[in-house]
C-alpha cells in the first residue's frame, strides 16, 4: 500500500496462508500497523489517532444514548433529562457525547492547523488534505444536527438561525429551507431528520476516516522537515523511517492517555462549560433567547459569516454589479462558506517550493498571524454585532481570506527560505546525536 | 512555535471581558459542592426542599424531579417513609383509573414533583444549570469559569437582592426591583440621555418570596432570607444536577485511571525508542529484508 | 511484540505487561457503561414495586390493578367462596403447583395461593387472593364471578377457574400465576 520502501508481509503457518489466500486481510492489517513512518514525526502528529479515538467513541455512546432518546418535540427535553436522571450512568454517557464533539474539533483544528504549517497539503498529498476538508465539513455538520437534538432554547433558535442561512441563496433559497425543514418553520419534522442523520453520517465520517488513511499510506506521511523519505535504496528508506507499531502506536496511545485524562476531568468536573446554560429551558417558539451565540468550535465561522454587513464597500459593490442578487445577506453566507474553500484551495495556492514552514522565515509570522486571527475571530464571534466588534471581525475575516488568497502565492515568490536537511535521518541524527547535545535539549520529543 | 502560539492563545482567551453592563453584582457564596473534591450536603438540602415546599411550591414546579430520588444517595436522603409520606402529600392524575376515564390519586415514590401552578413561573427543576451562565449576552458556559460560579450563586443572590426601588421610578411601575436580575422591565425614567441603566437590577414579575424568619428548621439553622436562599439555591442545584456526586467521582477515577495508563505508557515508549535515539538501528521487525 | 527480544530482561518486561494490563482495565471500564445502561432505568426499576390501597375492597368485592403492564385481580373472597376452593382435592387439578412467586413449588392448596392477612386482622384467614388477571392460555383478561366453579371465566377460548384462580377446565395449562405481594400495613397491599 505504501510508496515507501517496506517489508512484505509473508504468511508463514497454514492457517495464515489459509486465510491469505481467501481474504488478504493479515497482509493488510500487517501493510497498515507496520507501514514505515519518518522518525522525526512530532508532538503535532498525535491529532489524527485522537481523531479516530474520539470518533470511535461518539458513535459508541452515541449508539446508546440513542436507545432512551425520543425524537419528539413534546418528549425530546424530557428523554434527555431521563438519560440524566434515570438511566444507569446516562449523566456519564450524555456529558462524554456532548463534550465529545468538543474534543473533536479541538483536535481537528490542531490537526488542521498542523497541516497548514508543515505544508502537508502540498503535493502529491493533496487528495489526503481535500478528503480532510470534506471530513471536517460533515463534522461541522453532524455536530450542528446534535446540537439540535436535545431541543432545548438554543437548540430551536440555533437551528432557525442556521437554516436561514440557506434561506439567503438568490431565488431558491427559500424552497430550499423550506426542503431542509420539512415546514417553513423549526418543528418536528425537522428534529425527526436531523436525528435520523444525526445517526448515520457518522459512519460516513468513519468511511472517509478509511479513505483518508487509505491515501496517506500511499503517498507516505509528511514530517516536521517537509523533506519526503529516501526511495532510492531499502537501508537509506529504513534510516528514514520506523515501522508504526510499536514505536508510534506507542507514541499516540501516550498522548491519547494525556489528552483523555484532561477531557475526563472536563466531563467529571466542568461538564456544561463550554455548552450554554439557555439549553437548559426546553425549546419556546415564543420567546427567543436575547443572544443567540453557537457553539464555540462554529464562532470562527459565524463571525466571518456576520463580518460582512451592507455598509462595508465590498459589499456595496458585489451587491450593485450582481444587481442585487448578491445582497449583504447571501454575501456573508457566501464568506462563511468561502472561508472553508480557501482553505481547501491551499494546495494550488501556495507557491513555495519549500514545504515546511519550519524553513520558512516569512512564513512563519504570517502563519502564526492566522493563529492569531483564528482565535480572534472566534472571541468576536461570541460578542454581540455592535461597537467596535463587527471591525475586528471584518478584520479578522480580511486577513483569512487574504492568507490563502494573497500571502501565500507571493511568499513562494519572494521569500528566500533557509535549506532543509537533506534526510529525515540526518534530521534526527542531528536532534538526538549525543555529541552535539541534542538529546538533552529535546529529551522525550522526537524532533521539533 | 506551537508553544508561542499556545501561549498566545491562552492570553486572548483570558482577556475575555468580564461579563455584562447592568448585570447586577452576584455575590460568590461558598457551597459544599464546589470543587473537583466538594459534594451535596444533605442537611442543607433537606433544608431547602423545606424551603421549596413552605414557599416556592406555591408557584413553581419541580416536574423533572421524581420523589423516589429524595432518597437516594447523593441527594437529601430523606428516610424511605418520609419520602413516601412527603409523596402522598401530592395529587396526580392518573389514566388509568376509573376505567381509563382517569382520576386523581396520592402520589407515589415513582410519581414526580408538579408542574408549576402559575403559567408565568417557570419549571425550578434545571433552574440551577439554565442560569449558570447568569443572565444576558454574555450567559455562556464559560461564565463559570470566568467569574468562578454558576447557578446557585445567581439563585441565592436573587432571592436576597430585593430592595427599595430607586427614587426616579414611577409609584406604579410593574414589578419589583431586584439589584440582581436583569432581564426584567426597566422604567424610562431610570435611565440616562444614552438609554444606561442608572441603578443595577431591573424589575422581576415574581414578588419578594422570603423573609426572615418564615421557615423554621428543626436543626435552628439560619432562617433570615440569605440563609434560607442558600439553602434553596443547594437544593435546586441538586434538582438539576442529581447525579453530581458520582459524577465528580468517576471523574477523578478516570482522571486516576489514565494518569496511571498514560504515566506507564510513557515509560514504555521511552524504552522503545530509547535504542532508535541512541542511532542505533530500531529493535524487531527490521530482521528480513524487503 | 518487541519485549521478547528485549536484552535486560525482567524490568523492561514488567513495564510492558504492566503498560498492557492498564490498558486492558482502562478498555474494560470504558465498555461497562455502554453494557450496563441497557439494565432497566431508575424509573423503570421503581414502577418493579406499588403499593396498593385494599381499605376499600370490602369481602366478596375484586379491585383490578395495573402493575408492570398487566391487571392483578385483588379480590377478598366471601367466606363461601374459602370454603369452596379449600374443599377440593389437589390431585385432581390440572396443574397441581400452586404457581405462586412468593412460595416458589408448592402444591396448589388454597393456603398456597391465598395472601396471608395482616397481623391483627379481623378477616378470617385467606381473605386475600392476590393474582394475576391473565389467562395462562392465550393472555386474555378472565371475568370474576363467572363460570362453573364461581371464579374466573376467560371469555375467548372457555378457560374456567375456580375461587382460589386455580384452573379447572379449558384450555388453559397453568392456575393463574400469584405474583409477589405481602401487607405492608391493614390497608395496603405492595406488589413486587
Amino acid at each position: 500500500m505504501s510508496g515507501v520502501l517496506h517489508d512484505d508481509y509473508v504468511p508463514k503457518t497454514r492457517g495464515e496462508k489459509w486465510v491469505e489466500r481467501r481474504l488478504p486481510i493479515i497482509s493488510l492489517l500487517y501493510g497498515t500497523l507496520m507501514i514505515r513512518t519518518p522518525r522525526n514525526l512530532n508532538w503535532m502528529w498525535i491529532w489524527g489517532i485522537v481523531l479516530m479515538f474520539a470518533l470511535v467513541g461518539q458513535i459508541a455512546t452515541g449508539v446508546v444514548l440513542a436507545m432512551h432518546y425520543t425524537p419528539h418535540v413534546d418528549m425530546a427535553f424530557a428523554s434527555v433529562e431521563h438519560i440524566m436522571r434515570d438511566v444507569n450512568g446516562g449523566y456519564m454517557l450524555r456529558y462524554f457525547h456532548a463534550n465529545g464533539a468538543s474534543l473533536m474539533f479541538v483536535a481537528v483544528y490542531a490537526h488542521i492547523f498542523r497541516n497548514l504549517y508543515y505544508g502537508n497539503y502540498k503535493t502529491p498529498r493533496e487528495i489526503t488534505y481535500i478528503i480532510g476538508i470534506l471530513m471536517f465539513v460533515l463534522m461541522m455538520g453532524i455536530a450542528f444536527m446534535g446540537y439540535v437534538l436535545p431541543w432545548g432554547q438554543m437548540s430551536f433558535h440555533g437551528t432557525s438561525v442556521i437554516t436561514g442561512l440557506f434561506g439567503a441563496i438568490p431565488f431558491i433559497g427559500e424552497s430550499i429551507q423550506t426542503w431542509l425543514l420539512g415546514a417553513s418553520a423549526v418543528g418536528q419534522p425537522a428534529l425527526n431528520r436531523f436525528f435520523s442523520l444525526h445517526f448515520l453520517l457518522p459512519f460516513v465520517l468513519l468511511g472517509l476516516t478509511i479513505v483518508h488513511v487509505w491515501a496517506f499510506h500511499t503517498t507516505g506521511n509528511n514530517n516536521p522537515t517537509g523533506v519526503e523519505v529516501r526511495r532510492s535504496s531499502v537501508e537509506e528508506a529504513k534510516a528514514d523511517t520506523v515501522p508504526f507499531w510499536p514505536y508510534f502506536i506507542l507514541k499516540d496511545f501516550y498522548a491519547l492517555a494525556v489528552v483523555l485524562a484532561v477531557f475526563f476531568a472536563i466531563v467529571g468536573f466542568m461538564p456544561n462549560y463550554l455548552g450554554h446554560p439557555d439549553n437548559y429551558i426546553p425549546a419556546n417558539p415564543l420567546a427567543t433567547p436575547s443572544h443567540i451565540v453557537p457553539e464555540w468550535y462554529f464562532l470562527p465561522f459565524y463571525a466571518i459569516l456576520r463580518a460582512f454587513t451592507g455598509d462595508v464597500w465590498v459589499v456595496m459593490f458585489v451587491d450593485w454589479i450582481t444587481f442585487g442578487i448578491v445582497d449583504a445577506k447571501f454575501f456573508g453566507v457566501l464568506a462563511m462558506f468561502g472561508a472553508i474553500v480557501v482553505m481547501a484551495l491551499a494546495p494550488w495556492l501556495d507557491t513555495s517550493m519549500v514545504r515546511s514552514g519550519r524553513y520558512r522565515p516569512m512564513f512563519k509570522w504570517w502563519f502564526a498571524l492566522l493563529v492569531v486571527d483564528f482565535i480572534t475571530l472566534m472571541w468576536v464571534g461570541a460578542q454581540p454585532a455592535e461597537g467596535i466588534y463587527p471591525y475586528i471581525a471584518l478584520i479578522g475575516a480580511t486577513y483569512w481570506f487574504g492568507y490563502f488568497l494573497v500571502i501565500l502565492p507571493v511568499l513562494g515568490v519572494i521569500e528566500k527560505p533557509l535549506t532543509p536537511p537533506p534526510s529525515i535521518a540526518a534530521d534526527f541524527a542531528a536532534h538526538y546525536d549525543p555529541q552535539t547535545g541534542g538529546t538533552k535539549q529535546f529529551a522525550g520529543s522526537p524532533a521539533e | 512555535m506551537f508553544k508561542t502560539l499556545a501561549l498566545g492563545a491562552a492570553l486572548a482567551i483570558s482577556a475575555l471581558p468580564a461579563f455584562a453592563e447592568g448585570e447586577g453584582h452576584i455575590t460568590d457564596y461558598a457551597f459544599s459542592f464546589e470543587g473537583p473534591f466538594g459534594s451535596f450536603d444533605k442537611l442543607q438540602l433537606q433544608r431547602g426542599l423545606q424551603v421549596y415546599t413552605e414557599v416556592c411550591s406555591s408557584c413553581h414546579g419541580l416536574s423533572f424531579v421524581a420523589f423516589r430520588t429524595l432518597s437516594q444517595p447523593g441527594g437529601p436522603e430523606l428516610p424511605e417513609d418520609q419520602m413516601r409520606a412527603y409523596a402522598e402529600q401530592h395529587s396526580v392524575f392518573d389514566e388509568t383509573l376509573n376505567d381509563g376515564e382517569g382520576g386523581e390519586r396520592p402520589a407515589t415514590p415513582a410519581d414526580r414533583f408538579p408542574h408549576s401552578s402559575l403559567s408565568n413561573a417557570p419549571d425550578l427543576s434545571l433552574m440551577a444549570k439554565a442560569r449558570a451562565g447568569f443572565h444576558g449576552p454574555y450567559g455562556t458556559g464559560l461564565s463559570q469559569l470566568f467569574n468562578g460560579m454558576g447557578g446557585p450563586e445567581y439563585i441565592t443572590s436573587l432571592l436576597h437582592g430585593y430592595e427599595e426601588p430607586p427614587a426616579c421610578a414611577p409609584e406604579d411601575f410593574e414589578g419589583y426591583y431586584n439589584v440582581v436580575f436583569a432581564a426584567g422591565g426597566y422604567p424610562e425614567e431610570c435611565k440616562d440621555e444614552e438609554g444606561h441603566h442608572l441603578f443595577p437590577g431591573s424589575w422581576i414579575a415574581m414578588p419578594p418570596p422570603l423573609s426572615d424568619g418564615q421557615v423554621e428548621f428543626a436543626d435552628g439553622s439560619r432562617n433570615d432570607v440569605e440563609g434560607m436562599a442558600h439553602d434553596a439555591a443547594a437544593f435546586l442545584m441538586w434538582t438539576a444536577e442529581p447525579h453530581l456526586n458520582s459524577r465528580k467521582q468517576a471523574g477523578l477515577t478516570g482522571v486516576i485511571f489514565l494518569a496511571v495508563l498514560a504515566t506507564l505508557l510513557y515509560l514504555t515508549n521511552k524504552r522503545v525508542w530509547a535504542p532508535v535515539k541512541a542511532g542505533g538501528r530500531p529493535i524487531g521487525h527490521d530482521q528480513h529484508g524487503v | 511484540m518487541s519485549h521478547t527480544e528485549a536484552p535486560q530482561g525482567t524490568r523492561r518486561d514488567f513495564i510492558y505487561y504492566a503498560t498492557a494490563g492498564a490498558g486492558a482495565v482502562v478498555t474494560g471500564a470504558a465498555v461497562w457503561p455502554l453494557v450496563n445502561q441497557m439494565n432497566p432505568t431508575a424509573d423503570v426499576q421503581a414502577l418493579a414495586s406499588i403499593r396498593v390501597d385494599v381499605s376499600g375492597v370490602a369481602p366478596g368485592t375484586q379491585l383490578t390493578v395495573l402493575w408492570q403492564g398487566k391487571p392483578v385481580f385483588i379480590r377478598a373472597r366471601t367466606e363461601d367462596e374459602i370454603a369452596a376452593a379449600r374443599d377440593v382435592d389437589v390431585s385432581t387439578l390440572p396443574d397441581p403447583d400452586a404457581n405462586n412467586a412468593n412460595l416458589g413449588e408448592a402444591p396448589a392448596t388454597d393456603e398456597n395461593r391465598s395472601l396471608a392477612p395482616f397481623e391483627g386482622s379481623e378477616l378470617p384467614a385467606g381473605t386475600w387472593l392476590v393474582q394475576m388477571g391473565v389467562c395462562t392460555h392465550l393472555g386474555c383478561v378472565p371475568l370474576g364471578e363467572s363460570g362453573d366453579f364461581g371464579g374466573w371465566f376467560c371469555p375467548c377460548h372457555g378457560s374456567q377457574y375456580d375461587t382460589a384462580g386455580r384452573i379447572r377446565r379449558g384450555p388453559a395449562p397453568r392456575n393463574l400465576p400469584v405474583p409477589v405481594a405481602a401487607f405492608v400495613d391493614a390497608a395496603t397491599i405492595q406488589l413486587g
